[in-house]
């Protein structure tokens, strides 16, 4: 599912040549540097994980190919989910302390800018 | 600092070149360190800092992630926060000098104060609905621009007055969008009507008999698709800079070093001997101009550099979303993202 409401297409793809578990190519269509960048982070903190990368393969198609390759002590799918489970992780702890620190209310504020109501 | 902190937690700026820009932080890159990711230890590393809120604009700090999340967080507040744009314009009378398309494309640009939230995407509603096309009042704001310009009544004859004294309506205005509520939208929108975020945008002039009667649907999308769903006039960081004294600048040369940076970035104090000597008390006014590096007299004496994980984000609404809740929206897509990528996964694992 994407934005376009196309089905049809998978979000994600594994390709993968050898029968070797501890390395895949993950494929997300509709994804960028956005997340692909920041996945390929939260993979590498893993120290199981040997290698990870990512690329675009061309700049008009909507598509990365994320690189895994691991140690024998897990396997690359195991490895992308880790990165998945952390990243989310990571987020919701940076909601938690943002609007911790926005209800403390300890900020300059100033009504400048906009004279618009902002009903919150 | 040693020299491996430096590396390691630092951005380094000399006079002709910037070097140490990469993140140092993946396990095994320094022995004896603990680079593995640990969300205990995030939790007591991590920091949040809001300093600035107004109605538009919001300057906050996050400290201690690394540039791949921060720059994820900038890159989808531009690009993948959702708000509300007209989208389609039904254009039943335009004998105004402005083509079609002209007027059309102008009136997309208009922010509009709705909340993103309590609408669906189109796709959303026609997957829901069974692929219907078609717009409903879950997914479809309406206004109706209806403006006929007229000789104002009583008005001299004088052709070196102004337009707007000589008749009504020659420019046209947001503020005379007029919503047209759908379906269940009146009883739910009732506190807060749909409207635009300014009232004083021009669209477009008019003379004498000549008159515009539009009908414009506002949709749900993501900067994405167009710039005009971004909810974010910018969204941008910037590192934390850090000035390093290594040796003592005493003398004429501390006012001198004082003056290469912006006021209060840098003082002049009387030090225990009685002489001056220059401090740094406020390095996030800097601007890094890296001025003081032109004279030779510094150069040996700091370092200039930037904190690796401290990022200073500054993010100026449109006016649709208020700025506080733009980072938590971003952050929500973000896990969202994974989410969905989580899915899939599990999907292809069963398929196998």
């Amino acid at each position: 599912m994407n934005i376009d409401g196309n089905e049809n297409e998978a979000k994600l793809k594994i390709l993968s040549s050898s029968s070797d578990e501890g390395c895949a190519t993950f494929s997300i269509s509709e994804e960028d540097h956005t997340l692909a960048n920041a996945l390929r982070y939260m993979i590498m903190k893993n120290p199981k994980v040997e290698y990870c990368g990512y690329s675009i393969p061309h700049p008009t198609e909507a598509k990365v190919n994320i690189r895994v390759q691991t140690s024998e002590e897990t396997t690359a799918v195991e490895a992308m989910n880790k990165g998945l489970d952390d990243l989310i992780e990571l987020c919701e702890h940076i909601l938690v302390e943002y609007n911790e620190k926005l209800d403390l209310k300890n900020y300059k504020y100033d009504e400048g800018v906009f004279d618009t109501e902002n009903k919150a | 600092m040693t020299d491996l902190e430096l590396l390691k937690n630092r951005v380094v700026l000399e006079s002709d070149r910037v070097y140490s820009v990469s993140s140092m932080d993946v396990p095994g890159t320094y022995p004896g360190v603990d680079d593995t990711w640990d969300i205990e230890r995030f939790k007591k590393t991590f920091k949040v800092v809001i300093s600035e809120l107004t109605k538009g604009n919001i300057e906050f700090d996050l400290i201690g992630i690394d540039a791949s999340i921060a720059n994820a967080f900038r890159r989808i507040l531009i690009a993948e926060v959702p708000s509300m744009a007209i989208e389609d314009v039904f254009i039943l009378n335009n004998t105004s000098i402005m083509h079609d398309e002209v007027l059309a494309h102008r009136l997309g640009l208009i922010p509009i104060k709705a909340d993103p939230n309590d609408f669906s995407f189109r796709w959303e509603t026609a997957q829901k609905n069974g692929n219907t096309q078609g717009p409903t009042d879950a997914d479809t704001i309406v206004f109706k621009l209806q403006v006929k310009c007229t000789n104002k009544k009583g008005a001299p004859k004088d052709d070196s007055l102004e337009p707007s004294e000589l008749y009504d309506n020659s420019s046209v205005y947001s503020g005379q969008m007029i919503w047209s509520p759908q379906g269940r939208q009146e009883e739910f929108f009732k506190n807060s009507p749909p409207r635009p975020v300014y009232d004083d945008i021009l669209i477009t002039k008019l003379r004498p008999n000549q008159e515009i009667d539009l009908e414009l649907h506002c949709v749900k999308g993501i900067g994405k698709d167009h710039a005009k769903f971004s909810p974010v006039a910018t969204a941008s960081y910037r590192l934390l800079p850090d000035i390093i004294i290594t040796k003592p600048i005493l003398g004429k040369d501390a006012e001198k070093f004082q003056k290469c940076f912006p006021e209060g970035v840098v003082e002049v104090f009387v030090n225990k001997d009685g002489e001056k000597e220059a401090r740094v008390v406020n390095p996030r006014k800097d601007t890094v101009s890296r001025e003081c590096l032109r004279h030779a007299e510094f150069k040996d004496k700091v370092k200039l550099t930037r904190v690796r994980d401290h990022f200073i984000f500054n993010v100026e609404s449109v006016g649709a979303i208020p700025p506080q809740r733009l980072l938590p929206d971003a952050v929500k897509v973000l896990i969202e993202k994974c989410k969905v990528l989580k899915r899939s996964l599990a999907q292809i694992n069963q398929a196998n």
